[in-house]
């Protein structure tokens, strides 16, 4: 084999000797495909795979950890959710729609592969500046693609996030949440068993769109990364939407052994990982495999990454039964080979063998590095924040606006209402009231879902940044009322082979650990995106965590929103916040500086499960957590919405130093493990006594009711603002870039 | 009572109806396959939401072929109530069971979102419980609601009392920003000539139940219950 063929593959000269090592000869070209794709950092996780080991992955209710299509949690009642959090970042930059959209159609897939009817998807999104036209318009493919997909598909979008950075301008972040319900006992597995059973092809067919998509989510982007477009695969959800319906019905016959879709690296991560779990053989004929187009080579139909398709293994002897599923539906199951009892991947054409690798060693041995690490130099630099020659604002109410019109923390109705999220009836809490929840029917139970991560934080601070992304995306489910029961990650991160970079991943896989241990969330699966940089800049390492919540009690579910007057407002938690990595730093001033205030994850805990007590026993009217943009802003967010009503509080002199940033921090600072509750007046002392059992500190700051939105401290008023212009600066913040009046 | 719910491939809003018949409303419910010849006894058929087909061509313009449409034209011909939602209203659009069609949303985008529709006529099955000029907050979610006709049928339609749902204001009154997506006259839903055949682009079914945020699709399904009830008929 050739070196330029070898080094177009990605491969380098120790994974190349270990090919041969492996095979005992040279490899023919559609083995070195094979193995190209296999050993990617996207499918083989060979740079994040030691460091992944330090997640925490088990729990009571974990049925399924890491290493399957998704994780399972028990959800009660004989129930568990299948849930997974996958990224399309590289494709979704080169082509905006068809990357986002085959992006959520990967994920769906993942979910009904495991067996589980999905009902909910989130997405977390990250962007360059908005005021770029390029920015703009990767936005509008991006949210277009995911409700293309999701839409057709009638799986309700019910949450997510969106944040812009410079940073991303040319590695947009698109992370992809699904979760699926399944009967407990009867999860599938993405398994080959039982030498002689037969193996099928369903779904769309294979064409040359896609091939090398994993290895090019392996490598940094440069001027010409346009190019790469046919890597890019093109959805179809109607066909999804048949294959859903279709493998869940065909479950139910008990003639399946194993299943699982063929996404990254198709038809060769899918056979192969297959074989690996059951410890046996395969081997297809790939001239049976249902082609879209003339000529295709095995190398090919091996290594196309066409969307859509799923591959079964069916018990002998009821065959018919599965064909059958299919025909209804207006599939076809195709035979393409069956499971052997000699642990190889074997691959024909017409008969011919074309490649055959033990499969054990192409799916177990792919290479593990030990990357080094180095802290990076910026960080030092970064970390100092000295505000005294910074001015400091002469219109606090002013700042407020401006802050609640920021694009971060706006008002998101333009996204989410190009999504369905209403289809299935089940959407509890609709997009922008709080965390997404979605009613089990049939149970009283509902399931609260978050997405989140703050970029700027770990990019500040990658072990705080990992902590605080744990901790914010489960107090967001604690807010509505649930206990967080599982997690999944998804770490987008820049190139690996950089030890300033693999010492920010590192660091932040560490306190993702530490922050899920402390709050006893097992992580039971998700994805690795590196590479995210183009011409040597990389993104903010950005950990998105989406955490799952159970509601025993659905009825008891909280929102953002104060929903009366006259209600008691308290705070739970510290009042003071932290100027450094805040939004108010970046709108104000231009600057991402200084550290994110750390968490206590003892206290993150208690405020946690004080929630969940208190939302319980109806102690509870509203609760909304203090994120970007600190107390100001979240006090705004309980009341903008029409209908909204508004707030007088009364903040303590703040603590910290006394210098002319000391109003800024009491209202634009930001801290973790902060929550803004309503209670009614009658219940106000049980929930005060009720925060002390749990050793959280809680004060009552005011009361809701007006048309206004007031802050004093020490007895002083220092900033207030109207609640239709509140609402107005929060409603178009986000909306103004994309839309002109239309007369 | 027994609704009969038709499934393409693509509905995706079919288990919604059949859970507001069956759960909500209390009624016998049944999914009948597209392929299906039968309607099997049912009282009422429903053409859901979704995306029959993928929409990949006009909406609904592949699913008017499918072998229980003959059955669905011939029991509409009978006097039978069909209700289409969205997709179901698009499928009837293009079976020529409702006149006009739907083009895309002015604004191009899907939306999804609750919107208000005033009660134009209450001498339909599926409006009979409501009173002319009640307002109804219900979701919508699509892309292509956007109603139109040419001017001689919208002339007729308003002279025959064809137009059942307008959108609206809060408070019921008419404005271009009520409008979601440009419908022609602010039109979101029509019945045929003889009254038994409704097509309206919001969701009903969406709107059964308090916790989803209104109830106030409640009364178009209760609407046909008691029509049915009040003619005999199971």
């Amino acid at each position: 084999m050739d070196q330029s063929t070898i080094d177009a593959h990605g491969l380098s000269a120790d994974e190349y000797q270990r090919l041969l090592e492996i095979l005992g000869r040279e490899p023919t070209i559609t083995e070195l495909g094979i193995f190209s794709v296999m050993w990617s950092e996207h499918c083989s996780y060979k740079s994040s795979r030691l460091h992944l080991r330090r997640l925490p992955t088990e729990g009571a209710r974990v049925v399924q950890g890491p290493g399957e299509n998704a994780g399972a949690v028990d959800i009660g009642d004989g129930l568990i959710a299948v849930f997974k959090i996958e990224s399309h970042n590289h494709p979704s930059f080169i082509e905006p729609y068809q990357g986002a959209a085959t992006g959520v159609g990967g994920i769906i897939r993942d979910i009904f592969t495991m067996g589980a009817r999905p009902i909910a998807l989130l997405n977390s999104l990250r962007f360059g500046a908005l005021d770029d036209p390029a920015t703009r318009r990767l936005v509008d493919g991006v949210v277009a693609g995911i409700a293309g997909y999701g839409n057709s598909i009638g799986i309700p979008t019910v949450g997510g996030e969106i944040a812009f950075e410079p940073s991303y301008a040319g590695n947009p972040l698109v992370n992809v949440f699904c979760l699926g319900v399944a009967k407990a006992d009867q999860l599938a597995k993405g398994l080959a068993s039982g030498t002689g059973n037969p193996v099928y092809y369903v779904g769309a067919k294979t064409g040359r769109d896609g091939i090398h998509g994993a290895t090019m989510a392996s490598a940094e982007f440069d001027g010409h990364s346009a190019d790469k477009r046919p890597a890019v695969q093109v959805g179809d959800p109607f066909m999804e939407k048949l294959l859903l319906e279709a493998c869940l019905e065909v479950m139910q016959t008990g003639a399946l052994v194993g299943i699982q879709d063929m996404g990254a690296a198709g038809l060769t991560c899918s056979t192969s990982e297959m074989a690996a779990r059951g410890d046996v053989g395969i081997e297809i004929d790939v001239s049976r495999v249902p082609q879209r187009e003339a000529g295709m080579t095995p190398y090919e139909i091996m290594l196309s990454e066409s969307q859509e398709r799923m591959l079964l293994i069916a018990r002998r002897g009821r065959e018919a039964e599965v064909e059958q599923v299919f025909e209804k539906w207006d599939l076809h199951a195709v035979r393409i080979g069956e499971v052997t009892g000699d642990g190889r991947l074997r691959v024909r054409d017409r008969g011919v063998v074309v490649a055959e690798i033990p499969n054990r060693q192409l799916a177990d041995g792919a290479p593990l590095y030990d990357r080094p690490t180095e802290r990076p130099a910026y960080l030092t630099e970064v970390q100092q924040l000295d505000v005294t020659a910074l001015p400091a604002p002469a219109d606090l109410s002013q700042t407020w606006l401006d802050l609640l019109g920021a694009p971060v923390i706006a008002s998101k109705r333009w996204v989410y209402r190009q999504y369905d999220h209403m289809v299935r009836t089940n959407t509890l809490v609709l997009p922008g009231l709080g965390a997404g929840v979605v009613r089990i029917k049939g149970t009283s139970r509902a399931l609260t879902f978050s997405v989140d991560g703050n970029g700027r934080y770990c990019y500040l601070d990658p072990g705080e940044g990992g902590r605080l992304a744990v901790a914010e995306a489960a107090r967001n489910v604690a807010c509505a009322g649930a206990v967080p029961i599982g997690a999944t990650n998804c770490l987008n991160f820049g190139n690996p082979e950089r030890p300033e970079i693999m010492w920010q991943f590192a660091h932040t896989v560490d306190g993702i650990a530490e922050a899920c241990r402390a709050l006893e969330i097992p992580i039971t699966g998700g994805n690795v995106s590196l590479y995210n940089e183009t011409d040597g800049q990389a993104i903010y390492p950005t950990p998105v965590l989406g955490v799952v919540g159970l509601l025993e009690d659905a009825t008891r579910v909280l929102t953002r929103m104060f929903p009366a007057d006259s209600l008691e407002i308290v705070l739970l938690g510290e009042a003071a916040g932290e100027l450094g990595g805040s939004e108010y730093l970046k709108v104000a001033h231009g600057l991402v500086r200084g550290r994110p205030a750390a968490v206590d994850l003892d206290r993150e805990r208690a405020l946690q499960r004080l929630l969940v007590d208190a939302a319980r026993d109806g102690l509870l009217r509203s609760a909304h957590d203090c994120a970007e943009g600190g107390f100001a802003v979240t006090l705004a967010e309980c009341s903008v919405e029409s209908g909204g009503v508004g707030a007088r509080v009364e903040l303590p002199a703040p603590a910290g130093p006394d210098d002319r940033f000391a109003l800024v921090r009491a209202l634009f600072g930001e801290a973790p493990s902060r929550v803004v509750v309503s209670a009614l007046p009658e219940e106000r002392d049980r929930l005060l006594a009720r925060a002390r059992a749990f050793s959280v500190p809680a004060s009552v700051i005011g009361h809701t009711g007006g048309e206004r939105l007031t802050i004093s401290v020490a007895g002083a008023v220092v900033a207030a603002i109207g609640l239709d212009e509140a609402e107005q600066a929060w409603d178009n913040g986000l909306t103004r870039h994309f839309e002109t009046a239309v007369a | 009572m027994k609704f009969a719910v038709v499934e393409f491939p693509g509905s995706n809003c079919d288990h919604d109806a059949y859970y507001a018949a069956k759960h909500v409303l209390g009624q016998q419910a049944e999914f009948i396959w597209h392929k299906d010849t039968d309607l099997r006894g049912a009282d009422v058929v429903v053409l859901p939401g979704g995306f029959s087909y993928g929409d990949y061509l006009r909406t609904g313009a592949i699913a008017r072929f499918s072998p229980i449409m003959a059955r669905v034209r011939e029991f509409a011909d009978a006097g039978g109530p069909v209700i289409g939602i969205c997709n179901g209203f698009q499928v009837l659009l293009e079976a020529g069971l409702l006149e006009g069609a739907l083009l895309s949303n002015r604004r191009l985008k899907f939306l999804c979102q609750h919107v208000h529709v005033r009660v134009e006529q209450s001498d339909t099955p599926f409006t009979c419980g409501a009173a002319v000029g009640q307002v109804l907050k219900l979701p919508i979610a699509h892309g292509e609601g956007n109603y139109h006709a040419d001017p001689e049928t919208v002339a007729a339609l308003e002279a025959n009392r064809q137009v059942i749902f307008r959108y609206c204001a809060a408070d019921g009154s008419a404005s271009d920003a009520a409008n979601p997506n440009g419908s022609l006259a602010a039109i979101a839903g029509v019945c045929n000539a003889g009254r038994n055949v409704v097509g309206l682009m919001p969701h009903p079914e969406r709107a059964c139940e308090s916790v989803l945020g209104s109830t106030d699709g409640l009364v178009v399904l209760e609407s046909v219950v008691s029509a049915l009830a009040a003619t005999g008929a199971a």
